[in-house]
């Protein structure tokens, strides 16, 4: 007979699943509400979602409180991790979904937001990356990655366009397949060290000093080619300029931030005591993959002729530069990546939403595409404000000074000089350089051209509600003022990630 | 006030740009040259309050921005970068006053504001990353500026433009960084304070990368040979106020960059590159002015005088010494006033005949006789004739490089001699000979908005061309300060030889008042 488990309810930390927790009850909630009274206005989960999100970052915050104290929690069975890195990932993808789910409030109607479900398997999504990023072990990992993946497929899929299937189930069959190649990295690693929690495999091999270099570079490789996928990092980069191309513009947007972010501290967490461990060939094959991802995707996305898709190709631009910080693997490097992060989802999801509420429904003959660039020649002069704020975003991706990416920039390639990356550090630079040319591009266009006769301003605001505006001037004002904020959240994220021994 | 002199020479014209969004469009070239006015009087109220016998910073501000990563905002201003403050004050307000008619003059006068803010900024700067912030946010006024108002190929000309300086730039941030670091890993702490960096003594490897990485930055904006490709595009297809603007000052910013950056931070790595700069910038000299012969377009002329001109600048910053230092900065001054004036002349004709062609021309010192007396006057100042702004610059500036290398100097001199040619046979043909082309028969004289825009001008060029003093003297004295600072911090024989220190050392005093005593 099998002896009854005895476990004390404290030794189980509960209070470490409520900020995961939150919005799945809240997803729970739409549905239910839902089934009783259908046909309620997206308004109401609109506010619905945001207040629950709104309570998932009081439940963060609460946990960043303990952990400034006390240091890392475990909770669950040691599932759960909530360290400093697992907080800041929280943070930003709880930050980033606030931002964007207003989006949902268009001044045009949108086939998916009339369904309640959208709203329930956004929050999911919210809760799976945050289990992705909560956690040491890698089943646990692949349980909130796949929870938001799927999730997301359908997402992008209810944008009810013959492109969002497409890419939908691009991205899913893209999608099964980088699964795949988790699941058989994290079985190698199991069959090697008999664990499935990042720590012990790294404490185990790093016991046996490596005896089996061969299995070990096999998972990494597959870790690789998953981690990499999910960041869209040459050469897994290929769903996403497609991918973005059919998602709605909100959502690629979002897909170019919290996904990736959550995968970022996932990668931190795998990637970074394999590196310190002296795994050199994890260490030249991943600078060969973050010059290539830079470099590359900047010379794909100065030949397109669709401002989506070159924000879709620049986003892989900067996801290679961001992973060039889990590379470098100091403290520095990695407080780098958070406030690149940080930094970056203002002022992208910004430029995402100036496309969004310029969104057509119907495409004029001259247009070839949804967001081409001849559509915004001339915008100077038919919509001033527009056309400065989205040049202003244009700058700020760019790098120029003394908006909000430029920070990011400089304290990742400072981070390379630190770390002894000096090749690396110019590479960076010069590609900053490659990329000022797209973003002038559009910059030229809305400036220097002249409008399309017959066209006037209200085109580039046909879809703006006062909410939409909002988005777009709070993510305006962060990338101007990004450096006044700069040194406490540079302070805070610091504390984090060197607290949590990154 | 006073105390904020600086921050309020930079963020008023910013703010002035703001509200001059809610500005009439019929009101705004009034608001412009009000709003440059009062600025060109406040860079006046610092110089008055300018103590020159001090050769340090002065008007120091410092506010805390990023201490932990050693960002701050910190302001000064001393004898270098006095003048050319002025100078970017003066000729806003003069681009301002003498603009002529142009579609969007809002915007145009809201850029020019703008820009005016980068300018102040990056010469009172003495935070590295602040002046970066300064030095890249001046690219995109420009870059509007230039794409919006230009010629035909304006758009080519104005990311051409941008994009060069962009990637030089980057580069220079890099070193920049690497800067940083190297006083973190001295002192423990992170600064971007070019008055930190200054007690910083590198050793002679770092010092030779770490110059190449912040050369590039500079040497595109200045711009150098072979990096000038993008500045007669800029110049060509940039609308007249543009091009101002752009010779006068933004060109003042890489010269300016060097003295402020490369030689107190790199002494021995400025020495060890000073003969291969000097060959460059002899090269630019030469080079250029072939060039400008063989042009049909009087704008192009202009230009690559300009760049011809830019290398006798960064031939006196390589002497080393003060005379060659001292000189390169009054001819940034001299060459901003000059080729200045002379944008601003073709602008003239440019309005009258919508040309530049100097084919077009010929015989307009009969219709226009005192368009071609101030073009005269400005085109000797060009050359630099005796008595003129642009002679004591140049002449100071070969008489400090003469120091360093007789024959060098002697190629330069006489190229510049040559260089008068050009100048010289594009006068001759716009100017002298019959009226044949009809067109020209019946123009009007230049106007009183452009005479009250050239006058001053020319009395600048003549005054300080025989009395260069007052502003000589606080240069000369910051410059000792520069020069010094390199001898002492230079850490091979050679570099502590090129550079001469000027504390004059206390032996032979006495030695030589104990031989008087002697005698």
């Amino acid at each position: 007979m099998l002896e009854p488990i005895n476990i004390s309810l404290e030794s189980l930390n509960l209070m470490t699943l409520a900020p995961m927790l939150i919005p799945v009850i809240g997803a729970l909630l739409i549905i239910i509400i839902d089934t009783i009274k259908g046909g309620l206005d997206k308004t109401l989960y609109v506010a619905l979602s945001l207040l629950f999100l709104f309570m998932d970052i009081n439940a963060l915050l609460a946990s960043a409180t303990t952990f400034a104290e006390d240091g890392t929690i475990m909770g669950v069975f040691d599932m759960m991790l909530i360290d400093g890195i697992a907080i800041l990932g929280q943070l930003i993808i709880v930050g980033a979904s606030m931002l964007f789910i207003p989006l949902a409030l268009t001044h045009k109607r949108f086939h998916e937001f009339s369904y309640p479900e959208f709203f329930a398997l956004f929050l999911f999504m919210v809760s799976g990356f945050q289990f992705m990023v909560a956690t040491d072990s890698l089943i646990l990992i692949f349980v909130g990655l796949e929870t938001a993946s799927l999730a997301l497929y359908t997402l992008i899929a209810m944008h009810n366009r013959d492109k969002s299937f497409e890419a939908a189930v691009k991205y899913f069959t893209m999608g099964a397949l980088a699964a795949g190649f988790y699941s058989f990295g994290s079985m190698v690693f199991y069959a090697l060290t008999g664990s499935v929690e990042i720590n012990q495999i790294a404490s185990v091999l790093a016991a046996n000093e490596y005896v089996d270099m061969g299995y070990v570079l096999v998972a990494t490789a597959f870790m690789l080619g998953s981690l990499g996928f999910k960041v869209s990092l040459v050469p897994f980069h290929t769903w996403a300029p497609d991918v973005y191309e059919g998602a709605s513009a909100s959502m690629a947007g979002f897909m170019s931030i919290v996904p990736k972010i959550a995968v970022f501290v996932v990668a931190m967490r795998i990637f970074e005591f394999l590196i310190h461990s002296g795994v050199v060939w994890l260490e030249i094959v991943l600078y060969i993959v973050v010059v290539v991802t830079m470099t590359m995707a900047n010379i794909w996305a100065l030949v397109q002729t669709d401002v989506k898709r070159m924000l879709a190709y620049s986003s892989i631009s900067h996801a290679g530069f961001v992973m060039a910080a889990i590379l470098i693997g100091t403290t520095q490097s990695n407080s780098a990546l958070f406030l690149y992060w940080v930094l970056f989802s203002f002022t992208n999801l910004g430029a995402f939403s100036m496309l969004w509420i310029s969104r057509q429904k119907h495409l004029p003959d001259h247009q070839r595409s949804d967001h081409s660039y001849d559509k915004f020649a001339g915008m100077i002069k038919t919509a001033p404000v527009g056309a400065a704020i989205m040049g202003l975003f244009m700058l700020s991706l760019a790098g120029l000074p003394p908006f909000a990416l430029f920070w990011g920039k400089l304290y990742i390639i400072s981070s390379a000089v630190t770390g002894g990356y000096t090749v690396l550090a110019f590479i960076m630079a010069l590609n900053s350089a490659i990329a000022g040319y797209y973003y002038l591009k559009l910059i030229v266009y809305m400036f220097m051209k002249e409008p399309v006769v017959g066209t006037d301003g209200h085109m580039y605001v046909s879809n703006a509600t006062l909410a939409l505006k909002s988005i777009i001037g709070f993510a305006a004002v962060g990338t101007i003022f990004a450096i006044i904020v700069l040194d406490p959240v540079l302070e805070f994220i610091t504390s984090f990630v060197y607290n949590s021994g990154y | 006030m006073l105390d904020h002199i600086l921050s309020i020479l930079i963020f008023f014209p910013a703010l002035a740009a703001l509200l001059g969004f809610v500005i009439h469009k019929d009101s705004i070239r009034s608001y412009g040259v009000a709003v440059s006015f009062i600025e060109f009087i406040l860079a006046l109220v610092l110089w008055y309050n300018f103590d020159s016998n001090v050769s340090g910073m002065q008007f120091m501000e410092q506010l805390p921005l990023v201490p932990t990563f050693g960002i701050n905002y910190i302001l000064g201003v001393d004898g270098i970068s006095l003048f050319i403050v002025i100078l970017a004050a003066f000729f806003t307000l003069i681009g301002i006053a003498s603009l002529g008619e142009t579609k969007n003059i809002k915007n145009m006068i809201i850029t020019l504001l703008f820009l005016q803010m980068t300018m102040a900024g990056v010469f009172v700067a003495l935070d590295a990353i602040i002046f970066y912030i300064f030095w890249e946010l001046s690219l995109v006024p420009m870059l509007y500026l230039i794409g919006a108002w230009g010629g035909p190929l304006r758009i080519y000309a104005s990311v051409k433009f941008f994009l060069y300086t962009f990637t030089g730039s980057l580069v220079m941030l890099v070193g920049m960084l690497f800067m940083a670091y190297f006083y973190y890993q001295a002192t423990g702490q992170w600064s971007f304070a070019i008055l930190d960096w200054y007690r910083l003594i590198l050793p002679e490897t770092f010092q030779l990368w770490l110059f190449v990485a912040f050369f590039i930055g500079f040497a595109i904006k200045v711009p150098m040979f072979p990096f000038h490709t993008w500045l007669p595009y800029a110049h060509g297809q940039a609308p007249t106020i543009g091009s101002v603007i752009l010779a006068a000052i933004l060109l003042k910013m890489g010269t300016y960059a060097f003295i402020r950056f490369s030689l107190p931070l790199f002494p021995d790595a400025s020495v060890f590159y000073m003969f291969p700069i000097a060959v460059i910038a002899i090269i630019m000299i030469i080079y250029t002015a072939m060039v400008a012969y063989a042009q049909k377009d009087i704008k192009q002329v202009v230009a690559y005088s300009s760049i011809s001109h830019m290398g006798v600048i960064i031939l006196g910053t390589f002497a080393l010494n003060v005379e060659g230092i001292s000189g390169s900065i009054f001819l940034m001054i001299g060459h901003g006033v000059v080729a200045g004036a002379l944008f601003l002349l073709v602008g003239v004709i440019y309005d009258r005949r919508h040309t530049k062609m100097m084919s077009e021309f010929g015989g307009l010192a009969q219709v226009m006789p005192r368009y071609a007396t101030i073009f005269g006057i400005m085109l000797m100042a060009s050359v630099g004739l005796p008595l003129t702004i642009n002679f004591v610059g140049e002449f100071l500036s070969l008489l400090g490089f003469f120091q360093q290398s007789q024959v060098l100097t002697l190629l330069a001199g006489i190229a510049i001699i040559v260089g008068a040619i050009y100048m010289l046979a594009a006068y001759k043909k716009m100017f002298f000979g019959e009226v044949t082309n009809e067109k020209n028969k019946n123009l009007p004289d230049v106007t009183k908005t452009e005479l009250v825009a050239l006058v001053p001008l020319v009395i600048v060029t003549v005054f300080l061309g025989v009395y260069p003093t007052p502003l000589l003297k606080p240069i000369n004295n910051s410059v000792e300060s520069i020069v010094q600072l390199m001898h002492d911090k230079a850490i091979t024989e050679e570099a502590k030889t090129r550079i001469p220190t000027l504390v004059v050392s206390k032996e032979i005093k006495i030695t030589r008042t104990s031989m008087k005593e002697a005698h």
